[in-house]
């Protein structure tokens, strides 16, 4: 154990708060007591090894039975650390309203049809370089009550783990230019502008397919190694 | 130092569960792993104390030898194939959730010192920004020792350890969100 390096925390203002009161499902399950602060252990620095067990499913439009309805997009990026190491063979798990801005979950109510072609998720392991890379459709936006006329921007929800039990990460990624940013209390729940734009993809001509579909890339950073032990 | 800022989490919101439900485990511990088999039971209650029917628990934890199945854990102890140490369960309609893994071995802690036997675990929701981190410890172990107890202020020390509930085998451990009893969650 001696010589164990942690995982680097958040600047201040990089990473939502748990109570933010524009969001409303946030009032009655943030808790109310401070976190208590811990260095990394052996148990913090490992995590979860996910090997060939799990077969990639990286073209999110081509259901069972016939093609997803909506527009074609293609979305890669690479995972990497705060040092720009690639994470290598790690989980990308993504998941995404239909384009009518439709979950296949039972729980949404949402007043759009469903895409009986399209389930809206997928996975994959990140290549040497960290590099992910998912065919799916452009999700649409989607009303949900928060405050009136609350409407959520397209997004793709991300879940990645990177090396280490203290590096595991959910995220959503947006669109460009999406109106409804301005406005979305889950994307703004973070104070600090520049971490904030993390979240939205660049429209990307060189992954983009003719004939085929548009490109978006989306690098996910995760904590980066400290450069020397905690424990002396 | 880094270069790049780390991306900011986002809720995993209500509807997750098509994405992650292909890694869904509730059974850590196939047959053949050695070790105490136990069933974890409880319910993720929010500041009302009403059950969080749409939370997700992710567990992850050493084999009975203490042993993390990951290659930062260089120690001389044996790894057991069908044992992969990470587990993730969602709650029902009432909050409730309910694994079955096997009680983790010691593993080594800050100067030397072991840690006694716990499961990492991260809690998400919808409302939750970010996880939550929190750890279940084992009733009837020495706590007093371990490194992560010792940084919780002694009177919500409990909310981390199981009871044992009345069938055999059987822990009970809630996540309390907020409130009345608050679970302890780590800055991690």
């Amino acid at each position: 154990m001696t010589g164990l390096r942690g995982y680097r925390r958040p600047s201040e203002g990089t990473q939502p708060p748990y109570l933010h009161p524009p969001y409303r499902s946030s009032l009655k399950r943030a808790p109310r007591e401070p976190l208590v602060r811990m260095e990394h252990t052996l148990s913090e620095v490992t995590g979860p090894v996910f090997g060939d067990d799990l077969a990639d499913r990286c073209d999110l439009t081509r259901g069972p039975r016939g093609e997803a309805l909506g527009e074609r997009i293609v979305v890669s990026g690479r995972v990497l650390d705060e040092d720009g190491r690639p994470a290598r063979g790690t989980l990308v798990e993504v998941w995404q309203a239909n384009s009518a801005g439709r979950y296949l979950h039972a729980v949404d109510q949402h007043d759009a049809p469903l895409d009986p072609h399209f389930a809206g998720c997928g996975h994959a392991r990140t290549d040497d370089e960290g590099r992910y890379r998912f065919v799916t459709i452009r999700p649409g936006a989607y009303p949900w009550r928060n405050h009136a006329n609350a409407w959520r921007p397209a997004h793709i929800h991300f879940s990645v783990f990177g090396p280490a039990f203290a590096t595991r990460l959910v995220t959503q990624m947006y669109f460009p230019g999406d109106p409804l940013l301005a406005f979305d209390p889950i994307f703004n729940c973070t104070a600090d502008e520049t971490a904030r734009a993390r979240l939205v993809s660049a429209f990307d001509w060189d992954t983009t397919t003719p004939e085929h579909s548009l490109g978006y890339h989306f690098d996910i950073v995760l904590a980066g190694r400290e450069a020397t032990p905690w424990e002396r | 130092m880094g270069t790049l800022g780390a991306t900011p989490s986002q809720t995993v919101g209500p509807f997750f569960s098509c994405g992650l439900e292909r890694l869904d485990a509730s059974d850590l511990a196939p047959p053949g792993v050695s070790g105490e088999r136990v069933t974890v039971e409880g319910r993720v209650l929010d500041g009302d104390g009403q059950g969080v029917p749409d939370a997700l628990l992710e567990l992850w934890q050493a084999n009975a030898n203490g042993r993390y199945a990951h290659p930062e854990d260089t120690q001389e102890r044996p790894l057991e194939p069908a044992f992969r140490g990470f587990g993730r369960v969602t709650t029902d309609g009432d909050g409730r959730f309910r694994f079955i893994t096997i009680k983790p071995g010691p593993v080594p802690g800050p100067g030397g010192t072991a840690q006694a036997p716990h499961v990492a675990v991260s809690v998400f929701a919808r409302g939750l920004q970010r996880r939550l981190v929190t750890r279940l410890y084992f009733p009837g172990d020495a706590h007093a020792t371990d490194y992560a107890m010792g940084l919780v202020p002694p009177s919500r020390r409990d909310t981390l350890v199981a009871r044992r509930g009345e069938a055999p085998g059987t822990l009970l451990w809630d996540v309390v969100l907020q409130g009345p009893g608050e679970t302890v969650f780590f800055d991690c």
